[in-house]
């Protein structure tokens, strides 16, 4: 019963959301008020039905209902009772409906919280929304119905991959959702800019807390997924440059510029062209990156079974969205005003500078990651795939003027600046760091010059978020406690997310040179050392789980002569024959210990265990930077200016918009 | 020239766009013609009894036969069981390859369902499955007289599809020389 109630409320959206992409298009092209107005009622139904349809889908797994094809397939009855839930989106049926709610709770929220859009503005924005709800809608409904029934009903269904029944399930994937999902809002701004002929500073301005409501969570779940591929997939990589990673990646990137190309349109009025470019691109990527992965273009041949009539309806949905978006854009943007012009040395072109290298960065991703199916079409005989090797030598040299830039930008005046007065601001930072760099190559010697360089980058862009507060809070007359209270939250929301940065940077940069490793046979009392790191490998016994077995390990760590107990299973996942790795893992401010075992191996002393000792320095710092940006972002966003409306909000459907018949 | 600009990522994107269009054309999909009329990859697998008779590719001649890859931890397999038992009754001979799968599991699974296999060998590590390229269980290979595999069916074999596509192929296959 529950199965078809939540297919019919899918049905339903599909129907509202139908209406919602027409109706408030024609309203706001005839000025009817009405119809405008509709679009606000079906984005507020248009959740509300498909929220039912998803608590359906949730109860469904919840009840571990086994006459459900993907409740069947994807959930056991062994399994504890959160990851049964979790299930609801760990498949392609689930999340695609878990995406088609997030994509309308976003229309709901511009139906609730912009009242004070322009309201043909809101209107267009409204239904372009519905636009892309109608086209995954159709696309969940046709081809991956989650609701399909399994006849004969099965008493116990099949596992999910045990490498995804962990806490970072739950959240990783809604969060990244929330992240791709949000871009598709400053997609439709975009669109509904271009249809107007209108991307004003009021326009940047009510866009803006969209932007990071979408870069907020992206951020969060990408930090969240490189942290779960860190403790879960057994061998303490944080990055690994594979397709899926660069999906998430590549929006990030442009959305990244995205935020800064969009201040610049809201102070200056100028980049107009360029902050609509890139709220379609950010979108773009989105569907881009998370489907193509899907549709099995780039996947490997025993990676996935994959329905090609998904692939085409995807692409297919793709061509249409940034394809008519694009044309729009190519019809349009030319005809847009163009704000102030601006000094070479300005605010201005600095943000200018940050979006090309950002582009840059994007495009080297992009490569990377489409390199395989291009060269596929070119060459058939050739498989190739892209590897770290290409995006240490491509990426870091982008990357370095980036981070360089990142400390100068905030320091910059708008319109006009010049090199003198900067280099002041810059002095004292520019002394500490180039200090500490000496420092840095006298005490680990020129071979480790890079990871020198890596972590002077880090210090230069936490002096560089540092000197932001110490240049708002000193004012002419010195420290001044008001100029504390008054720090506008995006100010701290911009000191938070570069220093957040310079962490993440000083992590990689001590991770990618000073991190070690051993590999070895180990037998109970047995001591070997990684680094810093040494390690006893106390005993090893049998354990049962909720639904698994495993062969637990128990381990002394000793460094610097402090010593702690670690523990790391190889758990078996009963139902599905899966094996996972739990590590063992010494967390400290200054790195990370991480043990964890293989299988039992036969060598020449007998029957040993394989472990792996590592040492990780600064690892924590990589994610400690991303919730920082995160954070930073979420303060912006907090920023009071996005709530008093720009002053042409107040104004009432003017009379020229009758039409004129 | 400025208005080109504009038109530039128009133009990147349609040539993106025939990329990803021909990629899909070559869609994993697509995989099961690689093996289509090529000899089955040679493999040699120990039985799921201790000591007992294995199962190798070269003993897949003379007559054609049904190659069965299934898992005692799989779904749909015993979905597909009844379908495999009534095709042995019918007098095809049923080949199994258990894929990742402990012996001691297959043998319960077997013994609670009853055994339609003619043979059987057990893909532990699951190397012959990579080289079969199978995707997930259960799968199904129709092998000819001469060691050639002329079909693939993925998922379970349902009773339509038996009588509708595998059926008809076996008998032309008989019929071959």
């Amino acid at each position: 019963m529950l199965a078809e109630i939540g297919h019919f409320a899918l049905i339903l959206t599909l129907l509202v959301a139908a209406a919602q992409a027409v109706l408030p298009m024609l309203g706001a092209i005839r000025g009817d008020a009405a119809l405008m107005a509709f679009g606000r009622s079906a984005a507020s139904l248009q959740a509300l039905l498909i929220a039912i349809s998803f608590g359906c889908l949730m109860t469904l797994f919840g009840q571990a209902d086994f006459s459900v094809a993907l409740v069947a397939n994807h959930s056991a009855l062994s399994q504890p009772l959160p990851y049964r839930l979790a299930a609801t989106w760990g498949n392609h049926e689930g999340s695609m409906l878990l995406w088609v709610l997030v994509l309308s709770l976003y229309g709901a929220g511009i139906a609730k919280f912009g009242d004070n859009l322009r309201a043909t503005l809101q209107a267009r924005i409204l239904s372009v929304q519905a636009m892309i709800s109608v086209a995954f809608l159709a696309f969940a409904l046709f081809t991956s119905n989650p609701f399909a029934r399994l006849s004969p009903a099965l008493l116990d269904g099949a596992e999910l991959n045990p490498l995804l029944q962990d806490p970072g399930l739950v959240f990783h994937p809604p969060l990244l959702y929330l992240g791709y999902v949000g871009f598709s809002v400053t997609f439709s701004f975009a669109v509904a800019a271009l249809l107007e002929g209108r991307a004003d500073p009021a326009w940047a301005r009510w866009m803006r807390p969209w932007v990071l409501a979408a870069w907020v969570p992206l951020t969060i779940g990408i930090t969240l997924g490189s942290f779960w591929a860190y403790y879960e997939l057994g061998w303490g990589g944080w990055w690994f440059w594979d397709p899926v990673e660069n999906a998430s990646f590549m929006p990030w990137l442009i959305g990244t510029a995205l935020l800064h190309s969009a201040i610049v349109t809201e102070k200056r009025g100028s980049l107009a062209g360029w902050t609509i470019l890139l709220a379609i691109l950010a979108f773009s990527l989105s569907l881009i990156g998370t489907f193509l992965v899907r549709s099995g273009i780039l996947t490997s041949v025993h990676a996935f079974a994959v329905d090609p009539e998904r692939g085409v309806f995807i692409l297919a949905m793709i061509i249409g969205s940034t394809g008519t978006a694009l044309a729009l854009f190519a019809a349009r943007a030319p005809m847009l005003r163009s704000g102030a012009l601006f000094g070479t040395v300005s605010r201005e072109s600095g943000l200018t500078f940050n979006n090309l290298l950002l582009m840059a960065l994007t495009a080297v991703v992009f490569l990377g990651t489409f390199y395989p199916v291009i060269m596929e079409a070119v060459s058939p005989a050739n498989k190739i795939s892209v590897g770290p090797p290409y995006y240490n030598l491509v990426f870091v040299p982008l990357v370095a003027p980036l981070l360089i830039l990142v400390t100068i930008g905030p320091m910059l005046a708008w319109k006009r600046d010049d090199l003198a007065t900067l280099g002041r601001k810059l002095l004292v930072p520019a002394a500490i760091v180039t200090a500490l760099l000496a420092g840095l190559v006298l005490a680990f010697g020129w071979q480790q010059l890079v990871a020198a360089l890596g972590l002077a980058l880090g210090a230069w862009l936490l002096l560089g978020a540092g000197l932001v507060l110490v240049r708002r809070w000193w004012g002419a007359s010195g420290f001044s406690w008001r100029l504390v209270r008054t720090t506008p939250a995006a100010t701290i929301g911009l000191v938070l997310a570069h220093a957040g940065l310079g962490f993440t940077t000083a992590g990689i940069a001590a991770m990618t040179s000073f991190a070690a490793e051993k590999i070895l046979v180990m037998r109970p009392g047995d001591t070997a050392a990684a680094g810093p790191v040494s390690v006893t490998l106390l005993g090893a016994e049998e354990v049962d789980g909720a639904n698994y077995r495993a062969l637990r390990a128990r381990f002394a760590v000793a460094q610097d002569g402090r010593e702690r107990a670690l523990v790391s299973e190889r758990r078996l996942y009963t139902v599905s024959g899966n094996q996972t790795t739990e590590a063992g893992i010494g967390v400290s401010l200054l790195g990370n210990q991480y043990v964890a075992i293989g299988d039992v191996q036969q060598d020449a002393r007998g029957q040993g265990l394989v472990v792996r000792i590592y040492w990780h320095p600064l690892v924590g710092w990589i994610w400690f930077g991303g919730l920082l940006m995160a954070l930073g972002g979420a303060a912006s966003l907090a920023d009071r200016r996005f709530r008093i409306g720009a002053p042409q909000a107040r104004e009432p459907l003017a009379p020229r918009l009758v039409p004129a018949e | 020239m400025k208005r080109l600009l504009f038109i530039l990522p128009i133009i990147a994107f349609a040539g993106l766009a025939a990329f990803l269009g021909f990629g899909l054309t070559q869609d994993p999909k697509e995989l099961p013609s690689q093996l289509i009329d090529r000899p089955l990859p040679e493999f040699a697998l120990p039985g799921i009894a201790d000591g007992g008779p294995g199962l190798a590719s070269a003993s897949f001649k003379g007559e054609p036969r049904l190659l069965n890859v299934w898992a005692s931890w799989c779904a749909a397999c015993p979905q597909e069981h009844p379908v495999l038992e009534r095709i042995a009754q019918e007098g095809f001979p049923v080949y199994g390859i258990a894929w990742k799968d402990k012996p001691e599991d297959s043998r319960a699974f077997l013994a609670r369902y009853g055994d339609p296999y003619s043979g059987m060998g057990s893909d532990f590590s699951g190397r012959t499955a990579i080289d079969l390229g199978v995707t997930g269980a259960p799968e199904t290979f129709v092998v000819d007289k001469r060691g050639r595999v002329r079909f693939k069916q993925i998922g379970p074999i349902s009773p339509e599809v038996w009588e509708g596509q595998i059926k008809p192929l076996m008998l032309q296959l008989r019929a071959e020389a």
